[in-house]
């Protein structure tokens, strides 16, 4: 099963689900939990484990070769991004601009713009017991996170059977990377603060999921600050809410330090086990049973 | 030669757009024929990426030699510039293009 832990705004607690929710888990099941927020990951600063893996991840951008090219203009022409530009006799190509989609190189007369594999970060794989972590990290300059991401779930996919549970640690907003990090879960928390900057965007990240037929549901972090304008809002859209985490300064200690909550917060633990329970009752037909 | 202003209409009292990719036109004063030129560049609406090198190929297509602007370019433009060997002055922003050819030959304008 695929869980996609999501938020419309940043700092409500994605980071903080996402790292209990897997160590909860990884308790009595197979479990990865991948960092898919490559621009800032930051899971493992929450868990104690071993690099077993790392590589480099590559885009493909395509590099002017001048020799035989006629000027023709063709690159410039096809390229959506104005990634590749004409300017009189030279041809320029802005890597940070290119969606790597091959086509002025494809229709290059004169094969004069060959792709080339250029770094855009690296992934490293960590193990502890029955918990696996893999996290992504854009090199700094770099402005797609897309293609990173894309890379991280591939890697993902080839590591890990069916029975295994992933855990998706999103980007926050509702722009392409949490789009390209939320499409093949099979269920997404959007996890929120009661707070009106909560609400708001926690409507905007629940329009997208909508719009992009996803199962979903709510969870409320740091519970008791704020009103209760969320609930009211699930209640009447009919979104059920999953968990209610409660704001206590012991968390707010805990997870400054780096450390795990649900182990020490029994209040935590609760939640997470309605949550697992949840999130078993979808998955009812297939396996593992949480 | 040849100058080029970033701006929001095409006349001498129109307003300058601060912006160097999104500009709404592009309006060149030729001072050897006194001629006052524009290019409408308003379809860079459209695009979501890439407007700045898009708005500096324009400008170069333009032949100008001076760019008038207001923020200045941002880097991917700025590289374009580079090359093509325009000139690049800034914080005409909130002028009218006649304040900012003004203040350009006055030497009021910052060089980018």
């Amino acid at each position: 099963m695929k869980v996609a832990i999501a938020s419309g705004k940043g700092g409500t607690g994605k980071t903080t689900l996402s790292t209990n929710l897997a160590s909860f888990l990884s308790e009595n099941n197979k479990v990865v939990l991948t960092d898919l927020d490559v621009e800032e990951p930051n899971s493992g600063l929450f868990l104690k484990s071993e690099l077993i893996h790392s590589e480099d991840k590559f885009k493909m951008i395509p590099e002017w070769n001048k020799t035989d090219c006629t000027l023709c203009g063709n690159c410039q022409k096809v390229c959506n991004y104005h990634a590749v530009i004409q300017l009189g006799d030279m041809i320029m190509v802005f890597p940070e601009l290119c969606h790597s989609c091959f086509a002025c190189s494809e229709l290059c007369p004169t094969n004069s713009l060959p792709m080339i594999p250029q770094k855009m970060g690296e992934l490293k794989h960590f193990k502890s017991k029955n918990l696996d972590f893999v996290e992504s990290r854009i090199k700094i300059g770099e402005e797609q996170a897309v293609p990173l991401i894309k890379q991280t779930l591939d890697y993902i996919d080839e590591n890990f059977d069916d029975k295994v549970i992933k855990i998706y640690d999103a980007p926050p907003g509702t722009s392409c990377p949490v789009i390209e990090a939320t499409k093949d879960a099979d269920f997404v928390i959007l996890i929120t603060e009661p707070t009106p900057f909560g609400l708001n965007d926690v409507i905007l990240a629940i329009d997208t999921m909508k719009e992009l037929k996803k199962e979903f549901g709510v969870v409320i972090n740091r519970c008791g600050i704020g009103n209760d304008d969320i609930i009211k809002y699930c209640d009447k859209h009919n979104i059920t809410i999953i968990a209610k985490i409660p704001n206590q300064r012991a968390i707010a200690e805990l997870y400054s330090n780096g450390e795990l909550l649900w182990d020490k917060i029994p209040e935590v633990k609760v939640e997470l086990e309605k949550i697992a329970k949840y999130l078993t009752a979808f998955n009812i037909n297939a396996k593992p049973t949480l | 030669m040849k100058i080029a202003f970033t701006t929001k209409g095409t006349e001498w009292d129109s307003k300058m757009d601060p912006r160097f990719g999104r500009t709404e036109f592009f309006v060149v004063y030729n001072e050897d024929t006194k001629e006052l030129t524009s290019v409408d560049n308003k379809d860079v609406e459209n695009d979501a990426h890439g407007a700045g090198p898009k708005a500096a190929q324009r400008l170069f297509e333009l032949k100008a030699e001076v760019l008038i602007t207001g923020n200045g370019p941002g880097g991917n433009a700025a590289t374009v510039l580079q090359k093509t060997g325009t000139t690049c002055y800034i914080g005409a922003g909130e002028m009218t293009i006649k304040e900012a050819y003004d203040a350009y030959k006055n030497n009021d304008l910052k060089k980018f």
